[in-house]
C-alpha cells in the first residue's frame, strides 16, 4: 500500500521548495501526494453587518481565487510527473486544519515550507510551521 | 481607499463643515419648532401613559409580548440556554462550512449594535430615578426579552431572501411579507412598509443623531466645550468612509475594539464589586427591597418598575425587530438555531452589562439615603434621587466608576464614543435594508440614503434637537408596535420549527461535530 504525503502549499518560495522536496520523496517511495491550501479563518472574528450579508458570496470568490492561484498551477506542473495527486482547499486555523486534513486523508507525513517571518509577529503569535510541528499527529518535515 | 475616494470624502466633509455652523445656529430653533409641531402628537402617542397612571403603554406592550412568548415557548430562554452556548461555540457547526458566517459572528455583530449608551447612560437614569429596585425589574425584563429575540430572529432567518449572487437580506419586512403570504394572512405588505418607514426614522434618529449627540457630550465632558459640528463632521467623515467609501477596515477595527471595551467594562465593574465585596449582600438587599417598596423613590415601587422595564427595553431592543436584520445572515440549515443564539443577546446586554452598571452605582454609594429611615432622599424637584455630586445619566456612571479608579472616566469616554460609532454603523445598515425594501436596490438609491445618514450625524452632534430625538426614539418603539403584531401572527411557525428541531436533537439526528 502506498503512503500519502500531505503538502501545505501557499505559493511562497519555501512552499515551492517543500513541494519539490515532497515530490522527490513521493517518487522515491512511490507515495501519493495531497496538496492542501488553507485559507486563514476564525469563526470568532468580528464582521460588520455589510460583511455578514456578503460573506457567502465572498467565500465563493475566495475559494475560486485560491483554486486558480494555488491548486491549478500545482496540478498542471505535476501532470506529467506520474504521481497520483489529490488536492484539498479549506478554511480554518492553518496548522490545525492541515493536521485535520492529514488525519482525514490518512497521510503519514506532512511537508511544509518555513515561512520567512522571523520578527516580532512570529515571536508573539508563533509560526504555522512551528505550531504544526508541535501539534501534528504525524511526522512533519519543515523545508527552509 | 484610493485617491479619488479620499478627495471626494474630503470635499464632502469640507462642504458640510462650511454649512454646518450656520445651520446649527440659525435653523436650530426653527427645526425644533417644526418638528415639535408636526410630530409631537406621534411622540406623545407612543409614550403616552395608561389613563390615571404614569405607566407608558409601549413599555407594557413590550413586556406583555415578552411574557407571552416566554409562556408560549415554555421558558425557552432557560431551557435552551446551554444549547445556545454550544451553538455559539460552534459545536454544531459543520467544519465544511468554515469561512461562512458563524453563529458567533452573527451574535457579535448584533450585540455591537445594541450594546451602547443604553447600558451606560440608560441604566444610570433608571437607577437614578427608580432607585436600586429598578435593577430587579430591569433584569426581569431582560430575561423575558430573551424570548422576544428568539422569536424574531428565528423568523428573520427563516424568511430571509437569498439572492443568486449569494448575498442575503433578512429582517421583519421579509417575514411580514413572505410569512404572512405563506400563512394566507392579509396586510403583510402594509405592515412591512410601515415597519420600514419606522426603521428608517429610527435609524436616522436613535441609531444616529442620538448617538452622535451623546458622543459629543461625552467628549466635551473630558476635553472641554467646543462646537458640536466639529465632532459631527469628523464622525460623519468616518461613517462616510465606511458606508460609502467601503472602507470596511475602520468598521472592522471598531468591531474588534468594541467587544474588548465591553469586556473591560464588565471586568472593571467586577473588580469594583470585589473591592467592596462586604457590601454586595447589602446591595442585593437594596435591590430586592426597592423592587417591592421603592425605598422612597418617586412613584414608589411602580416608579422603580417602570424605570427598570423601560431602560431594559431601550437597551436590548428585544421585540423592536432590528436584531432580526443583523442575525439573518448566518449560515445554517436550521433557522431556529439562530433564534437560540440570539436569546443570549438580551442576557449579555441587560442581565450582565446593565446589571454591572447598576451594582457599581449602588455599591459606590452614589445615591443619597436617609440613615434614619433607610429611604432614598429625592432632589428638590422630587423627580429623582439625590446623588452625592448631583450627577445623572452618563455622568453618574462615570462618577461611580471613578470613585474607585480615577482614570476610568477616560476609558469610559472612549467606550461611549466607540459604542456610539458601532451602533451608528449597525443602524446605517438596518436603515439601508428598510430603504432598499421600500425603494428597491440600486447603487444610486443606496447612495442617497447613505448621504442622508451622514448628514444626520452632523445634525445630531451639532444641535440639541430635543424634539427630533424624542421623535426618533418614538420611531424605534413604533417599529416594535408593528413588529410584535407580526410576531403574534407568526409565532406558530416558530413553534413548529422548535418542536421539529427539539425532537431531532433528542433522537440524535442533529449531532455535534466535535
Amino acid at each position: 500500500m502506498s503512503e500519502k504525503i500531505l503538502v501545505g502549499f501557499d505559493a511562497s518560495d519555501s512552499a515551492k521548495r517543500a513541494l519539490d522536496f515532497a515530490v522527490a520523496e513521493a517518487k522515491a517511495h512511490d507515495s501519493e501526494l495531497v496538496v492542501a491550501h488553507v485559507l486563514e479563518w476564525s469563526p470568532y472574528s468580528f464582521l460588520t453587518p455589510q460583511e455578514l450579508e456578503e460573506r457567502h458570496k465572498r467565500r465563493g470568490e475566495e475559494l475560486e481565487r485560491a483554486e486558480a492561484a494555488m491548486i491549478t498551477p500545482v496540478l498542471t506542473k505535476l501532470k506529467d510527473s506520474g504521481l497520483k495527486v489529490s488536492t484539498a482547499l479549506k478554511y480554518g486555523h492553518i496548522a490545525d486544519t492541515l493536521n485535520k486534513i492529514a488525519e482525514e486523508q490518512g497521510a503519514s507525513q506532512i511537508f511544509i515550507g518555513r515561512t520567512g517571518h522571523s520578527g516580532l509577529s512570529t515571536r508573539l503569535f508563533g509560526s504555522v510551521a512551528g505550531s504544526l510541528a508541535q501539534t501534528a499527529s504525524v511526522a512533519v518535515t519543515i523545508v527552509p | 481607499m484610493n485617491l479619488f475616494q479620499k478627495t471626494t470624502a474630503l470635499s464632502v466633509s469640507a462642504m458640510l463643515a462650511a454649512s454646518a455652523p450656520a445651520m446649527a445656529q440659525s435653523i436650530d430653533e426653527k427645526v425644533n419648532e417644526i418638528f415639535a409641531n408636526s410630530t409631537g402628537w406621534f411622540v406623545s402617542f407612543i409614550f403616552s401613559p395608561f389613563p390615571g397612571t404614569t405607566f407608558p403603554w409601549i413599555v407594557a406592550w413590550l413586556v406583555v409580548a415578552a411574557t407571552i412568548f416566554t409562556i408560549y415557548f415554555g421558558l425557552i430562554q432557560f431551557r435552551a440556554f446551554p444549547h445556545s452556548i454550544s451553538l455559539v461555540k460552534g459545536d454544531y457547526s459543520d467544519p465544511n462550512d468554515a469561512g461562512e458566517v458563524s453563529h458567533f459572528q452573527a451574535l457579535a455583530t448584533a450585540l455591537s449594535g445594541t450594546v451602547g449608551l443604553g447600558n451606560i447612560a440608560g441604566v444610570a437614569v433608571a437607577v437614578g430615578i427608580g432607585g436600586p429596585g429598578a435593577t430587579f425589574w430591569m433584569i426581569l425584563a431582560g430575561l423575558m426579552g430573551m424570548a422576544s429575540k428568539f422569536t424574531e430572529c428565528t423568523l428573520g432567518v427563516k424568511y430571509r431572501n437569498e439572492y443568486e449572487d449569494g448575498t442575503v437580506s433578512g429582517g421583519p419586512m421579509y417575514y411580514m411579507t413572505k410569512g404572512f403570504e405563506e400563512r394566507g394572512l392579509p396586510a403583510g405588505k402594509i405592515l412591512a412598509v410601515l415597519f420600514s418607514i419606522f426603521c428608517i426614522l429610527g435609524a436616522l434618529g436613535g441609531g444616529n443623531m442620538f448617538q452622535a449627540n451623546q458622543a459629543h457630550a461625552q467628549i466635551t465632558n473630558v476635553v472641554g466645550d467646543y462646537p458640536g459640528w466639529i465632532t459631527g463632521v469628523v464622525f460623519a467623515g468616518i461613517v462616510f468612509a465606511v458606508i460609502v467609501g467601503g472602507l470596511q477596515s475602520i468598521a472592522k477595527v471598531t468591531e474588534k475594539i468594541v467587544p474588548i471595551m465591553g469586556v473591560l467594562y464588565v471586568l472593571t465593574a467586577l473588580v469594583i464589586l470585589l473591592l467592596n465585596f462586604d457590601k454586595i449582600g447589602w446591595a442585593f438587599g437594596q435591590i430586592f427591597e426597592g423592587a417591592f417598596t421603592g425605598l422612597g423613590v418617586a412613584g414608589g415601587f411602580v416608579g422603580a418598575l417602570i424605570q427598570g422595564f423601560k431602560r431594559a427595553a431601550f437597551s436590548n431592543e428585544a421585540g423592536v425587530g432590528s436584531a432580526a436584520i443583523a442575525h439573518s445572515a448566518v449560515r445554517t440549515k436550521e433557522p431556529i438555531t439562530e433564534g437560540f443564539v440570539s436569546l443570549l443577546e438580551p442576557f449579555i446586554d441587560t442581565v450582565v452589562i446593565c446589571t454591572m452598571t447598576a451594582l457599581v452605582i449602588i455599591i459606590t454609594g452614589q445615591l443619597v439615603s436617609d440613615p434614619a429611615t433607610g429611604n432614598y432622599l429625592l432632589n428638590e424637584a422630587g423627580t429623582a434621587i439625590q446623588t452625592i455630586d448631583g450627577n445623572s445619566g452618563v455622568a453618574l456612571t462615570s462618577a461611580a466608576f471613578s470613585a474607585s479608579f480615577g482614570w476610568f472616566k477616560y476609558i469610559l469616554a472612549i467606550a461611549v464614543i466607540l459604542f456610539a460609532f458601532s451602533t451608528m454603523i449597525s443602524w446605517s445598515y438596518y436603515g439601508l435594508k428598510a430603504w432598499t425594501f421600500l425603494f428597491g436596490e440600486g447603487k444610486t438609491k443606496e447612495l442617497v440614503f447613505k448621504l442622508i445618514f451622514c448628514l444626520f450625524v452632523i445634525i445630531g452632534a451639532a444641535a440639541s434637537l430635543g424634539p427630533v430625538i424624542d421623535f426618533s426614539d418614538a420611531a424605534i418603539f413604533a417599529m416594535a408596535v408593528v413588529n410584535i403584531v407580526a410576531l403574534y401572527f407568526l409565532m406558530p411557525v416558530v413553534k413548529r420549527e422548535l418542536n421539529s428541531y427539539m425532537s431531532r436533537l433528542k433522537s440524535g439526528e442533529i449531532k455535534k461535530f466535535v
